[in-house]
């Protein structure tokens, strides 16, 4: 492998009482990229992203991280990451410089390199009007670019994002990530979760995650190349008895309505699906408009957890068992 | 190994919350000063006008002395005259009087036969303070002996040290300050960590290299300086209102209180690396605060407590604490006399600083 490594984990499992919240997960992050964990509620994303920078201690499995062993050297790999919480976790009762000033005294940057540092963030997350205003003030937008301001101040390898663009509004979240591909672009590599699936697609790479079990791991485009369904767009006048023609179908895996159109996604197993469809459907709606279009990153992890959701439980509980003796 | 620049990343941020957090400035100088100004004059042991209703059923020249005798005492206070018994103990049941005072119709004879009491007080025994000085009117000499000359039966004659007026403020204020500082340095600690918990700031301390002994001692240290200025203020309020001599050394004094501040500092740190919230931790606070001020020896004498409860005394700071402040300010005791206390305290800090370092953990888990 010519490509440096910056995070390795080998089975790595994490149970909170009953709840396995993290199934024996391998994963393998490369240098200056941006990896992306996409995921519903619950999937495992942020007990994971927890562990890998020693703020959880896994229940087993190996993790190493900038060649640190993990939690063992948690400490040392404090100084070499950024992390930025789910939640917004900076001081309200500060304004934006002392916020930014704490953050780098707490890194023990050099009194010379602090003040010019903390200058350089303000320019280029667009802070500098907002200096002197006090952060509980912030708009949503305004407080996630201050997050990430303070995360970066010590110019971390390594960047830790907990649902980073959850509650921000759309330009915010595009302005958001131009600066994290700003960021790549300077040597940091990035583990950023979400459940936007526009961001999913943005990344270099892409692990998804169901019931802490990862489903997929690949590049986006990779991902959608090798989706195991057929995916259609049906037009037609009368919607509602298709949908309800094709939930009485097996082979219909998924689909989703979108105004006058439906999303189908259709199994593999069927050897010349669009005729299938015709077949099925040409009874029922004479304006019917079949057209095959390509996949797109939701198709992908509606087919990657579909797999699991329809896993027998009997063989789920095996794997959870096997993960705890 | 602690990092200078990171604790002091900690201290800046705490006194730059502080400088805003109007309610906590205002609890730090209103506090000590309504609280001396309010049990300095308000506690007293030193018992007077106690209401008192009488019946006087002779209603003869000796009785309407011995009235005006117990009246001239200033210990009681005549609220009323009623004609029964029972009229006496409806209001000793009420509450409305603490002493009946009772006068047979055969007062006069019974004045004569030195076997029998002459007179009869009916007192509320549940305050036993009222009853002590109940019972001292019992020392009272009969109207006419007053007149004669009668042979000295004293056993002891009794000199009072230290506070010769026996004002009750000069035992009260020095308290004031060990009890002042428990109120305020408990709580302002004690919520520290739950807060930043419960905001969640936490995530991200712990995602920095900050130590949890940086955290810790930075959290811990303007405090001590705000400890500093409490101290001063009760010690000026408490000599320039209510002229509490300070006999001892003024150095000791703040050597003293800035040990006991800390050992409160860190006891409110273990409450607060303890509590999942805010709440709990104020409810552990107030659990610590109410038997610190009630057993420390602060209110009651240490000497009437059982043995037992001497004994969980002797744990809390607040108990050295006064043994210390009363000894260096109102009886010039120095501090090499009072070695013992100052080390109980000293060691009361460390035990609990390690705990609450033990017990906070840079993990989520």
């Amino acid at each position: 492998m010519n490509v440096e490594q910056v995070i390795q984990c080998r089975q790595l499992s994490r149970s909170f009482g009953s709840l396995q919240a993290v199934d024996h997960l391998n994963l393998s992050i490369p240098k200056q990229s941006i990896y992306g964990f996409l995921g519903p509620n619950g999937s495992g994303k942020s007990t994971t992203m927890r562990m890998l920078c020693g703020l959880l201690t896994p229940s087993s499995g190996q993790v190493e991280v900038l060649g640190l062993e993990i939690p063992r050297q948690a400490e040392q790999l404090k100084h070499q990451i950024g992390y930025m919480a789910q939640k917004f976790a900076l001081y309200d009762d500060l304004t934006v410089t002392e916020n930014l000033s704490f953050m780098a005294k707490a890194y023990n940057l050099p009194g010379k390199t602090q003040a010019q540092r903390i200058a350089e963030t303000l320019s280029r997350y667009a802070l500098q009007p907002l200096q002197k205003q006090m952060t509980g003030t912030l708009s949503g937008g305004q407080k996630q670019r201050l997050s990430l301001a303070a995360a970066t101040l010590h110019k971390p390898k390594l960047l830790f994002l907990d649902e980073p663009t959850s509650g921000v509004d759309p330009q915010s979240r595009r302005d958001f990530w131009e600066s994290l591909f700003e960021l790549v672009n300077d040597g940091v590599t990035i583990l950023v979760s979400t459940h936007y699936m526009d961001e999913a697609e943005r990344c270099h790479g892409l692990a998804i995650l169901d019931h802490g079990v990862k489903v997929a791991d690949e590049s986006p485009a990779n991902l959608i190349a090798q989706i195991d369904a057929s995916v259609f767009q049906i037009e037609g006048t009368s919607i509602m008895p298709l949908k309800h023609q094709l939930a009485t179908c097996p082979e219909v895996l998924s689909m989703m309505q979108l105004g006058e159109r439906l999303r189908v996604l259709l199994s593999k197993k069927i050897a010349n699906p669009q005729d299938y469809l015709q077949r099925l459907l040409a009874p029922i709606d004479q304006s019917l408009r079949i057209t095959p279009i390509t996949a797109s990153i939701e198709d992908v992890f509606v087919m990657a957890t579909l797999h699991r959701q329809s896993m027998p439980p009997a063989e789920k509980s095996v794997t959870t068992n096997a993960s705890h003796f | 190994m602690i990092s200078f620049g990171r604790l002091w990343a900690v201290f800046r941020k705490e006194v730059w919350q502080l400088k805003r957090d109007r309610m906590t400035i205002g609890m730090i100088f209103g506090i000590p000063i309504i609280q001396i100004l309010l049990f300095g004059y308000a506690i007293n042991t030193d018992i007077r006008w106690i209401p008192t209703v009488v019946m006087d059923s002779a209603s003869t020249q000796s009785s309407r002395n011995l009235i005006s005798d117990l009246e001239a005492s200033q210990v009681v206070k005549i609220t009323g005259y009623v004609q029964t018994i029972n009229e006496i103990e409806a209001q000793l049941r009420t509450g409305k009087v603490s002493i009946g005072l009772v006068i047979p119709a055969d007062f006069e004879r019974r004045l004569q036969q030195n076997d029998r009491a002459a007179a009869q007080l009916l007192v509320d025994g549940t305050d036993p303070i009222i009853l002590a000085s109940a019972r001292q009117l019992t020392s009272l000499q009969r109207h006419q002996d007053t007149q004669k000359t009668q042979p000295s039966s004293t056993l002891f004659s009794v000199r009072h040290y230290y506070n010769p007026e026996r004002r009750s403020a000069v035992n009260t204020i020095p308290g004031l300050i060990g009890v002042i500082l428990t109120m305020t340095m408990v709580i302002f600690t004690s919520i520290s960590l739950v807060r930043e918990r419960e905001k969640g700031n936490l995530e991200l301390l712990i995602n920095t290299p900050i130590t949890s002994n940086e955290l810790m001692l930075g959290k811990i240290l303007p405090y001590i300086v705000i400890g500093f200025f409490q101290v001063t203020l009760i010690l000026a309020l408490g000599v320039w209102i209510f002229n509490v001599p300070i006999v001892g050394s003024l150095a000791e004094i703040y050597i003293v209180a800035m040990v006991f501040i800390a050992a409160n500092l860190t006891l409110g740190l273990l409450f607060s690396t303890l509590a999942k919230t805010q709440l709990q931790a104020l409810q552990m606070a107030i659990f610590i605060m109410l038997p610190s001020i009630l057993l420390s020896g602060f209110m009651f004498p240490f000497s009437g407590m059982p043995v037992v409860a001497q004994w969980i005394t002797e744990l809390l700071p607040l108990t050295h604490f006064e043994r210390l402040i009363r000894g260096i300010m109102l009886r010039g005791a120095s501090l090499s006399e009072l070695l013992p206390e100052l080390l109980a305290l000293i060691g009361f800090m460390l035990v609990t600083l390690w705990l609450a370092s033990k017990r906070f953990h840079k993990r989520l888990d």
